[in-house]
């Protein structure tokens, strides 16, 4: 047994492991193990007794999810399960490792969770940039398919499953579950209303579950190998290991996967080679663009979803993005906001046009032409913008860095006011 | 918009070839409406945007109506209404690339080519586009060359990779 899961089969450098490699590995056992005798429900048991929880970036518990998707004769159908591969949070590079190195990893996985809610159809809705990823998937389900381990009867346990990939046309909002899916449906992607939820009633109005793809790549590994031996994974109580990812000027940026609760410091010294020469620490964004900064002082942090919550932010998805004392604190979060105002999609007022005024305010004060009110003027959009205050946790999101990256250097902001330029230019 | 009634789907706008591919992907997906960004995808492939002709020729046979098929051309940032140039650069201005000195690329390719990201030269040789992170960020700054994704750019770097494609 591995303590590396997720990306035992990936090796740098080398195309993945097709079906003859990735069976000889150990490969599709779990297929065998779940068709070959349990029942869905327990499948979703042992999901549940794991603690695995959603690596999307919301940590949601994976089997409470599974568990309220109708189950049994009487549950409406079809019922559906949509891989999340959208991958376009700012900072983020981790789905793509697991998609590229180890495609039959989540071919197996996307079996046993369909199983598990009595789905008969999924999908793997993936970002149209990830070419190489779609290409190795295609081939995938392709040999899956060969082998019967998709189509009908699968291994003659009277289970069908069939498998289609939907490249994406583009958009941030697609990663949200309820836009997705209206994505698949051909329409724009505007998030819907909650409730309903997708597990009652998603993809064309029917039982849907949507998980992202390093959730479901630790299916297999835990239904082979037991939730105990999963929780044993990781430093904390939040199961398992987790990709943790590293960007900025760091030595070594990468991506690597670790025991779940590793600390900051582990993952910035040790793993990213510490600050490049002559550059001190400044900021960490911990989960991808939409999580509150971090600071020096939450260096010894251990990073999992309780933890990071209980410090003031959110894990998110696990990528980090590291600010250094060369850049400016203003333009970094300007860019971030950049992104964001991009990327609204417009359903909602505080948010369509919010984002781009503060993005021009921002712009403004970057640029050396703010005033000392457009500091109170961009505290009032963090609050416009709360959760809650928008339909859906997109403009929220964009907050966090934006609210707490004023709080966290206000000198730097004022110093562009009263200077009246970068002081990084 | 007569189709709508009709069983057949409505005939391709001319006798070009690529229609077929277009009309390839939708009696494989049986011209189910959900069917709409695939078909624009594949309509992209084959003419390298979406004009008019071709947003009717869809909208017609998929039985949606013409203003969700531009709705849904419009809304995704793949879609493009306009013929671009002959090769592509995409630059990624993503936070993790900006902090590596992505907006330097950008501008010495703006200043060189005088065009704005979304534009193209004049010869139709080139367009600039940008992107805010490509899932790269680990060898930023990052950028696309007519669809290969190259690392860790500097200016040096991304005006080579340009004039090769320059006459
Ligand atoms: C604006 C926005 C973008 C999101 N983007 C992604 C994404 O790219 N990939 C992803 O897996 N989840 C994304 N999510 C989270 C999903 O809505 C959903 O929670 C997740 O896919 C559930 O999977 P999990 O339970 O396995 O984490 C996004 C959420 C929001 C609000
Ligand atoms: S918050 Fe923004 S992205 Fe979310 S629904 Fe409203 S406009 Fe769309
Ligand atoms: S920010 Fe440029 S690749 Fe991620």
């Amino acid at each position: 047994m591995t303590d590396r899961p997720l990306t035992k089969n990936i090796r740098p450098g080398q195309p993945p492991l097709d079906l003859k490699g990735y069976e000889k590995a150990g490969g599709y056992a779990a297929v065998r193990k779940a068709l070959g005798g349990m029942a869905p429900k327990d499948v979703t048991q042992v999901i549940k007794d794991s603690n695995l929880r959603g690596r999307g970036g919301a940590g949601f518990p994976t089997g409470v999810k599974w568990s309220l998707v109708p189950i049994g004769p009487d549950a409406p159908r079809p019922k559906y399960l949509v891989v999340n591969a959208d991958e376009m949070e700012p900072g983020t590079f981790k789905d793509r490792l697991l998609l590229e190195g180890d495609p039959h990893q989540l071919v197996e996985a996307v079996i046993v969770a369909a199983y598990a809610i009595e789905a008969e159809t999924a999908y793997i809705f993936l970002r149209g940039e990830y070419i190489l990823a779609a290409k190795l998937l295609m081939q995938a389900i392709a040999e899956a398919r060969a082998a019967g381990y998709l189509g009908n009867n699968i291994l003659g346990s009277g289970y069908n499953l069939d498998l289609h990939l939907h490249t994406s046309a583009g958009r941030y909002i697609c990663g949200e579950e309820t836009a997705l899916l209206n994505s698949l449906e051909g329409k724009r992607a505007t998030p819907r209303a909650k409730p309903p939820f997708p597990q009652i009633s998603g993809l064309w109005g029917k039982p849907t579950i949507v998980n992202n793809v390093e959730t479901l790549s630790n299916i297999p590994h835990i239904l082979v190998n037991g939730p105990e031996w999963f929780k044993g994974l990781s430093h904390t109580p939040n199961g398992g290991t987790k990709l943790y990812g590293v960007s900025g000027k760091v030595k070594r940026p990468g991506v690597w996967e670790l025991p779940m609760g590793t600390t900051v410091r582990e993952l910035l010294e040790e793993h990213a080679g510490g600050m490049r020469d002559g550059l001190k620490l400044r900021g960490i964004i911990p989960g991808g663009a939409s999580t509150d900064f971090l600071g020096e002082e939450h260096l010894d942090l251990q990073l999992d979803f309780d933890t990071v919550g209980k410090a003031g932010s959110r894990m998110g998805t696990g990528t980090m993005i590291i600010l250094d004392d060369q850049t400016c604190p203003v333009g970094f979060v300007h860019s971030l906001i950049q992104f964001f105002a991009h990327e609204s999609c417009g359903w909602c007022t505080p948010c369509r046009e919010g984002l781009p005024w503060t993005e021009k305010i921002l712009a403004a004060l970057e640029a050396g032409q703010g005033e000392m009110a457009d500091l109170d003027r961009l505290g009032k959009q963090v609050k416009f913008m709360a959760p809650g205050m928008t339909f859906c946790p997109l403009a929220p999101g964009a907050m966090s860095p934006l609210g707490s990256g004023i709080k966290r250097f206000r000198e730097d902001f004022e110093r562009h006011i009263r200077e009246k330029r970068c002081p990084w230019r | 918009m007569l189709s709508y009634l009709l069983k057949q789907p409505p005939a391709p706008p001319s006798g070009d070839k690529r229609w077929k591919l277009v009309g390839a992907t939708m009696r494989r997906y049986g011209y189910e409406s959900y069917a709409l960004i695939e078909t624009m995808h594949a309509v992209q492939e084959a003419f390298g945007f979406l004009d008019e002709e071709a947003l009717r020729f869809v909208a017609a046979s998929l039985r949606v109506p013409l203003s969700r098929v531009y709705g849904v051309a419009t809304f995704y940032h793949y879609f493009t209404l306009k013929p671009q140039g002959r090769h592509t650069c995409v630059l990624c201005t993503g936070t993790a690339c900006y902090i590596k000195g992505s907006s330097k690329n950008l501008a010495a390719v703006e200043d060189k080519y005088k065009i704005k990201p979304g534009d193209t030269t004049k010869d139709d040789n080139l367009s600039l586009l940008t992107a805010r992170c490509l899932g790269s960020c680990g060898l930023a700054p990052a950028g696309v060359f007519d669809g290969e994704v190259v690392a860790k750019l500097t200016p040096d770097l991304v005006m080579g990779r340009i004039a090769r494609w320059m006459p």
